[in-house]
C-alpha cells in the first residue's frame, strides 16, 4: 500500500498533445503503409505543430506486436525516419494489445522518476503485413536440402516433399491463439460470455451501436485526433475506414459464428476489426510543461495492469478498472466517461456485467461490494475497435487519446481508459482534463 | 623525397609510394597547365626512387578524385595547331604514366571524370569506392569534344570497343557496382577496405582485365565499320553532324584505327584538337563556364533545412518534391487534400526514377510532409508561396504568412506575373520578399530566377542563391521587371511564332523550323503545354509595358476553354497528353522562317539587356539556355548576336 500511494502522488504527468493515423480496414493484402509509415505519418503533424525544440525530447516509445523483419526496433526507425534527433533513443514494447497503453506506461515512469522531461508514447501496428510463414515441415525440409550436398540425397529429399507442406502458416492467426490454453482470442470471449450470459442480440446491439457512434462523431467532426495521411499512389485517407453507416442489426444478425462453430455467439461483425494505424502522445513532467511554457491538455494517473485467467483474457480491463479506481482512492460514481478497447462486444459487455456482478467482485477482486455499474451512455461514447478497428500495437494510445477528446468536448473531468490483452491481462489509466 | 609540389603530395611508404593529387586553391582537382606539368616533374621523381615497388595515386580532397580537365583553359585555344600541341603534351605526360615500370594503382572516390578517368585508364590497377552516388565517366561529348588523353585507345583495350564506344558516346556516368561489372575498375569497396585492396592486389598483381572474346571479336578491323555504322545510325537519330561533330569524330576514329598502335594516339590528339576549336565546342564549353558561373553565385550557405511550401498545384507541388528529393524536410500546404494526394503521387514516381535504392526513396518520401493545416509555416527557413496567378489571393496569404513566419525565414514566391513590390505592400519590412521563379517542369529546367527588387537585401539574396545551388538547380538573379527574364523574351517568341501562322505557315512547320534551329520544343507546343490561359494573362502585363503584337487567335482559343495540352486542344490535340499531330523536322529548312521566329527573340532578348533585368549578355544567354530549352551548342541568343 505504501507503495502505490508513493506511485499515486510519485508526479504529475501531463498529456501535452497528440494523433494518429486514420485506422484503415485491411482488405485481405498488404495495406498501403507499413507500420513504420504509419508511425512516422502519426508524428510527423505532431512534430510540426509543436514549439519546443526536438532535442528537449528525451525518447521515443513504440507498442508494436506485428514486427516487420525489416524493421526490427520499429520505434528507432520511426524516429530516424521522422527526423527525430539521432542523439534521442527509441525502443518498442510489446505487451500484446495492450502495448500502446504500455509504451505510456513506460514513459510514465521515466517521467515520474525524474528520467525524462519529455517522452513520446504511442504504437503503430500494421495487421495487413503480418507474414504468411513456411511450415515447420518446410522449414525442416528446406534445412537439410541446403545441407545436401550429393545428387543423390537431394534426389532423395525431393521425393518427400508434400504439397501440403508448401501450405503456409499465417501468423496472425497464430497470434491471436493463446499458447498456454491453445484458445483463440475469440474462443476465450464465448467463455466469458457464457459466464455472464451475455446473448447474441446484445452483442449485436453493442456492435451496431458502435457504428453508429462512431458515424455520428465522423459526420460531426469530432475525430480532430486524426491527421490524414498520403499513400504513395495519392490516395489521401482522412478518416477510419471500417465503419459501416447502414449496419444493421438485421444484417448482423445473418452473420455465423466464426470461432464457435456452429453454435457460437461471436462473429465477425460483433469483434474487432483488423485494421492498420497509429497513434501517439506527447507526455511531459511538470518541469517541462514549465520549461517550454508547454499547453496541458490532460493528466495522466499511474497505469494499472493486471493479471486473469488467460481462457477469460476479455475480463482484464474488470480487474484492472477495480484496482484502479482502489489505487486512486475513487468510486465508480466519479468516472463519468470510460473508454474500454471492444476487442469484442460480448468481452466489453462481459467487463461490464462483471464489475457489476458481486460474486465476481468477491470471488475475483475479493470486494465486499459490487464496484458499480458503467452507465452505457458513457462507455465508448464515438463507437470503438467494432467499428473502427484494433491495430493491436496502437489502440492502447488511441483509446488515451481519444478518452482526452472525449472529455473536452464534454466538459468532463474524469475518465478511465482501459483495454484486455492476451494471456490474460489487462491495462487501465485515468485520464484527468 | 623532400622536393615540395603546389598541387601534389608525395608519401614514400613500406610497400608502395602515394602520390597526392591536392590543387592548390581548389576544392576540387582539375587538370591544367600547371597541375599537369606538376605532374609530369612528380611521375619523373617518383620513377627515379630507388627501390621504388609501386605506386599509389589518391585525391587529398574530401570529394572526388578528378574533375577532368580545366575547360576555361582549352576554351581559350584558337588554332588547330596550338591545339594539337596541347594534346599531345597532355598525352604524353599520362604515357609517362603508364610506363612506370612497378605497379601503379588509382584509388578513385566520389567521381572521377573525362580527364581524369583517363588518368586512372593509364594505372595498371583502378579501385573506387561503392556508394551508388560515385560518377565514373567521360562527359566530353557534352562539351563537343572526345577523351584525348589516352581514353580512346586505352578504354577499348580495357572493356572492349562497343562498351567503351557506348560509354564515350552517351557521357554517361556509372557507380562503382556498374564499373566493377564492365571491367573498368577492378574493386568497387567500401572506402574503408581500400588498404587491404591496395595490399592485396600488390601481392598477387592479377593481370589486367579484358574484354569477353565476343567484345575483342567486334573489335576487329574487318567488323569495326558494322559496329561504328550501326552506332552511328542511332547517334544520328539524335543528332546532327553539323551541331555536334564530336561523337560521330570518335565513331571515325576507332572505326579507323581501333585504338590499336601509335597511330590511334596521334590521330586521337588530332581529331580531338580539330574540335577544340569548332563552334560547337566553343558554345559549349561557354555553357559549361555559364552553369558554373551561376553555381558559383550560390556558394555561401542558406542555412535552409526546412521548407514551407504554399499551393500544391502542378509548380508547388513539384518544387516541394524537388527539395524533398534534395535532402530538405518540407511541408506542403493546400486546403484541397486531393491536391495534396496528387502532388504525392507525383512526388513518388519521381523519387523512384531518381534514387537507385529503397531506402532513398523512402527518405525523399519522409521529408515530403503533406500539411493541410500549414503547420510547417511557423518553422520553415525558407517558404515558397506558389499558389495561383491572383494578386489578391496571394496579398491575402502573404499577410498571414509574413505574421507567422520565422523573423530569419527566407520569404518566397514563385509568381511569374505579379510585380513583388505589388506582393509586399504594406508589409513592415518588404525587403524580406524575394522571387524564386521555376520552370516547368521542374525536374527537367535546370534553371531558377531568383527575383530580386531594388530593396532586397544582398544576404538575403545570397541565402536565396545557395538555397537554389543546394537543390541542384542554377540561381539567375534577375529584377523585379514584367515577365523577368526568360518568360519576357519566351513571350515575345511565342506570340511572333503564333503570329506567323496567320501568315500562312502551320503551326506544325513552325515548330518544326524552331526544332531544325535547335530549339527543345517549338514555340507552339510549348504555349500549349505552358497553358493558353497562362500565355495569354502573361502576354496581357507584357504585351502593355512592353508594346508586343498581341495575336487574337489566343484569346479566342481561351475563349473556347482551348487551354493547351493540360485541356486536350489548343493549337494541337492531345490524347493523354501526347500530342497528335506529327512534327516534321526538315533536313534544311525555310531559312526565312527561321529568320521570322528567332529575330523577335533575340530582339527582346537585347531589349531586356538594354533594361536591365540581368547584368550582363552571358547571363541572359544563361537563361534561355537553362530556362527556355535554346540550342547550348549556339551559345545563346546573344552569343549568336555578338559573333555570326
Amino acid at each position: 500500500m505504501a507503495e502505490q500511494a508513493e506511485q499515486q502522488t510519485g508526479g504529475v504527468i501531463y498529456v501535452i498533445d497528440g494523433n494518429r493515423t486514420p485506422f484503415l480496414k485491411v482488405e485481405g493484402r498488404r495495406g498501403p503503409f507499413s507500420p513504420a509509415d504509419l508511425g512516422v505519418a502519426a508524428l510527423q503533424p505532431l512534430l510540426q505543430r509543436q514549439s519546443f525544440p526536438q532535442s528537449a525530447i528525451d525518447e521515443l516509445i513504440t507498442g508494436q506486436v506485428i514486427g516487420l523483419a525489416e524493421e526490427t526496433n520499429v520505434s528507432r526507425v520511426i524516429a530516424l525516419r521522422a527526423g527525430l534527433p539521432e542523439a534521442m533513443p527509441a525502443y518498442t514494447v510489446n505487451r500484446n494489445c495492450g502495448s500502446g497503453m504500455q509504451a505510456v506506461t513506460n514513459a510514465w515512469h521515466a517521467l515520474a522518476s525524474g528520467q525524462a522531461d519529455l517522452v513520446i508514447a504511442g504504437g503503430t501496428e500494421a495487421m495487413s503485413y503480418s507474414p504468411l510463414c513456411y511450415s515447420e515441415a518446410l522449414t525442416a525440409w528446406y534445412g537439410a536440402w541446403s545441407k545436401a550436398k550429393a545428387w543423390g540425397q537431394k534426389l532423395h529429399l525431393l521425393s518427400t516433399l508434400r504439397p501440403q507442406m508448401l501450405r503456409p502458416e499465417i501468423a496472425l492467426l497464430k497470434g491471436l491463439t493463446d499458447p498456454v490454453v491453445n484458445l483463440s482470442m475469440g474462443q476465450t470471449a464465448e467463455q466469458i460470455a457464457a459466464r455472464f450470459h451475455i446473448t447474441r442480440q446484445a452483442m449485436d446491439n453493442f456492435a451496431v451501436q458502435s457504428h453508429q457512434r462512431l458515424a455520428i462523431a465522423q459526420h460531426d467532426g469530432r475525430l480532430s485526433e486524426i491527421s490524414p495521411i498520403t499513400a504513395p499512389d495519392g490516395t489521401v485517407y482522412a478518416d477510419d475506414t471500417g465503419v459501416r453507416v447502414n449496419t444493421s442489426l438485421d444484417l448482423l444478425t445473418s452473420l455465423k459464428p466464426v470461432f464457435n462453430k456452429p453454435f457460437g455467439l461471436i462473429t465477425a461483425g460483433n469483434s474487432s476489426q483488423i485494421t492498420d494505424g497509429a497513434a501517439f502522445l506527447i507526455l511531459a513532467s511538470e518541469a517541462a510543461v514549465k520549461r517550454y511554457a508547454l499547453p496541458v491538455v490532460a493528466r495522466l494517473s499511474a497505469p494499472v495492469w493486471v493479471g486473469v485467467d488467460p481462457a477469460s483474457m476479455g475480463l482484464g480491463p474488470a480487474v484492472a478498472i477495480a484496482r484502479l479506481l482502489k489505487q486512486t482512492q475513487h468510486q465508480l460514481s466519479d468516472i463519468p466517461y470510460f473508454e474500454i478497447n471492444e476487442a469484442f462486444a460480448a468481452q466489453v459487455l462481459a467487463c461490464v456485467a462483471a464489475l457489476n456482478d458481486a460474486d465476481y467482485c468477491q470471488s475475483a477482486l475479493g470486494l465486499s461490494e459490487p464496484v458499480g455499474l458503467i452507465d452505457k451512455h458513457h462507455l465508448n461514447v464515438d463507437g470503438g475497435a467494432i467499428a473502427l478497428g484494433h491495430p493491436v500495437g496502437a489502440s492502447g494510445a488511441r483509446i488515451i487519446l481519444h478518452l482526452i477528446h472525449v472529455l473536452k468536448q464534454r466538459n468532463a473531468k474524469r475518465g478511465i481508459a482501459s483495454l484486455c490483452v492476451g494471456g490474460g491481462q489487462g491495462g487501465a489509466v485515468m485520464v484527468e482534463v | 623525397m623532400s622536393t615540395s609540389y603546389q598541387h601534389w603530395r608525395v608519401e614514400p611508404g613500406e610497400n608502395y609510394t602515394t602520390v597526392y593529387f591536392d590543387m592548390a586553391d581548389s576544392q576540387v582537382n582539375v587538370f591544367n597547365q600547371a597541375t599537369m606539368r606538376e605532374l609530369s616533374l612528380v611521375l619523373k621523381h617518383v620513377t627515379a626512387q630507388p627501390k621504388l615497388k609501386a605506386v599509389v595515386f589518391r585525391s587529398a580532397k574530401a570529394k572526388g578524385f578528378i574533375a577532368g580537365a580545366d575547360i576555361t583553359a582549352f576554351s581559350q585555344i584558337s588554332t588547330v595547331n596550338d591545339a594539337v600541341a596541347d594534346v599531345r603534351e597532355g598525352q604524353q605526360i599520362f604515357e609517362q604514366l603508364a610506363a612506370i615500370p612497378v605497379p601503379t594503382i588509382a584509388v578513385m572516390h566520389d567521381f572521377a571524370l573525362g580527364g581524369g578517368l583517363e588518368f586512372a585508364l593509364a594505372c595498371d590497377y583502378r579501385i573506387t569506392d561503392d556508394d551508388p552516388r560515385t560518377r565514373l565517366g567521360f562527359l566530353e561529348t557534352r562539351v563537343g569534344i572526345h577523351p584525348g588523353w589516352g581514353g580512346t585507345t586505352r578504354l577499348p583495350k580495357l572493356i572492349g570497343g562497343l562498351a567503351a564506344l557506348m560509354l564515350m558516346l552517351s557521357g554517361r556516368t556509372l557507380h562503382g557496382g556498374a564499373a566493377k561489372a564492365m571491367g573498368l575498375v577492378d574493386y568497387a569497396i567500401p572506402k574503408c577496405d581500400v588498404d587491404r585492396a591496395i595490399a592485396y592486389l600488390l601481392t598477387a598483381l592479377p593481370p589486367a582485365h579484358k574484354p569477353s572474346i565476343w567484345q575483342r571479336w567486334l573489335g576487329f578491323a574487318p567488323l569495326r565499320p558494322i559496329v561504328a555504322g550501326l552506332l552511328r545510325r542511332r547517334v544520328a537519330a539524335k543528332i546532327k553532324d553539323k551541331d555536334y561533330p564530336a561523337p560521330f569524330a570518335l565513331l571515325n576514329l576507332w572505326q579507323r584505327y581501333g585504338g590499336y598502335g601509335e597511330v590511334a594516339t596521334i590521330a586521337e590528339a588530332n581529331s580531338v584538337a580539330k574540335l577544340l576549336v569548332t563552334p560547337t565546342a566553343k558554345s559549349l564549353a561557354r555553357v559549361f563556364l555559364l552553369r558554373e558561373r551561376l553555381r558559383e553565385l550560390g556558394k555561401t550557405e542558406s542555412g535552409v533545412k526546412h521548407v514551407h511550401v504554399v499551393g500544391a498545384g502542378t509548380m508547388g507541388g513539384d518544387i516541394a518534391a524537388w527539395c524533398a528529393l534534395h535532402h530538405m524536410k518540407v511541408t506542403l500546404e493546400d486546403a484541397d487534400s486531393a491536391q495534396l494526394g496528387r502532388s504525392m503521387a507525383r512526388a513518388v514516381v519521381l523519387f523512384q526514377r531518381k534514387c537507385k535504392q529503397k531506402h532513398r526513396v523512402q527518405a525523399a518520401r519522409d521529408n515530403l510532409i503533406m500539411d493541410p493545416k500549414g503547420y510547417g509555416r511557423a518553422h520553415a527557413d525558407l517558404i515558397i508561396e506558389a499558389i495561383v496567378e491572383d494578386k489578391s489571393a496571394k496579398q491575402a496569404l502573404w499577410q498571414a504568412l509574413v505574421q507567422t513566419a520565422k523573423p530569419d525565414a527566407i520569404l518566397a514566391t514563385n509568381t511569374s506575373s505579379i510585380s513583388l513590390t505589388e506582393l509586399s505592400e504594406g508589409w513592415a519590412n518588404p525587403a524580406r520578399l524575394i522571387g524564386l521563379h521555376f520552370f516547368n517542369p521542374v525536374e527537367r529546367m535546370p534553371l531558377v530566377e531568383v527575383v530580386e527588387t531594388s530593396s532586397t537585401a544582398p544576404e538575403l539574396a545570397a541565402r536565396a542563391f545557395a538555397f537554389v545551388k543546394s537543390i541542384d538547380k542554377l540561381p539567375l538573379p534577375v529584377a523585379n521587371e514584367p515577365g523577368f527574364l526568360v518568360n519576357r523574351i519566351l513571350s515575345a517568341y511565342m506570340l511572333a511564332a503564333v503570329g506567323l501562322h496567320a501568315q500562312g505557315y502551320s503551326y506544325a512547320q513552325i515548330d518544326g523550323a524552331a526544332l531544325a534551329f535547335g530549339m527543345a520544343m517549338g514555340p507552339i507546343e510549348l504555349a500549349d503545354t505552358v497553358g493558353l490561359d497562362i500565355c495569354l494573362a502573361a502576354a496581357k502585363t507584357l504585351v502593355e509595358k512592353l508594346s508586343l503584337p498581341m495575336p487574337t487567335v489566343l484569346a479566342e482559343k481561351v475563349k473556347a476553354g482551348e487551354l493547351g495540352r493540360k485541356t486536350g486542344k489548343g493549337f494541337y490535340t492531345y490524347i493523354k497528353g501526347q500530342r497528335r499531330e506529327k512534327i516534321a523536322i526538315p533536313a534544311s529548312p525555310d531559312a526565312r522562317l527561321v529568320e521570322a521566329l528567332m529575330v523577335p527573340l533575340k530582339a527582346e532578348a537585347s531589349a531586356a539587356l538594354a533594361d536591365g533585368v540581368v547584368s550582363d549578355a552571358d547571363l541572359v544567354d544563361a537563361g534561355m539556355i537553362f530556362g527556355a530549352g535554346y540550342p547550348p551548342f549556339r551559345g545563346g541568343p546573344l552569343y549568336v548576336a555578338v559573333t555570326g
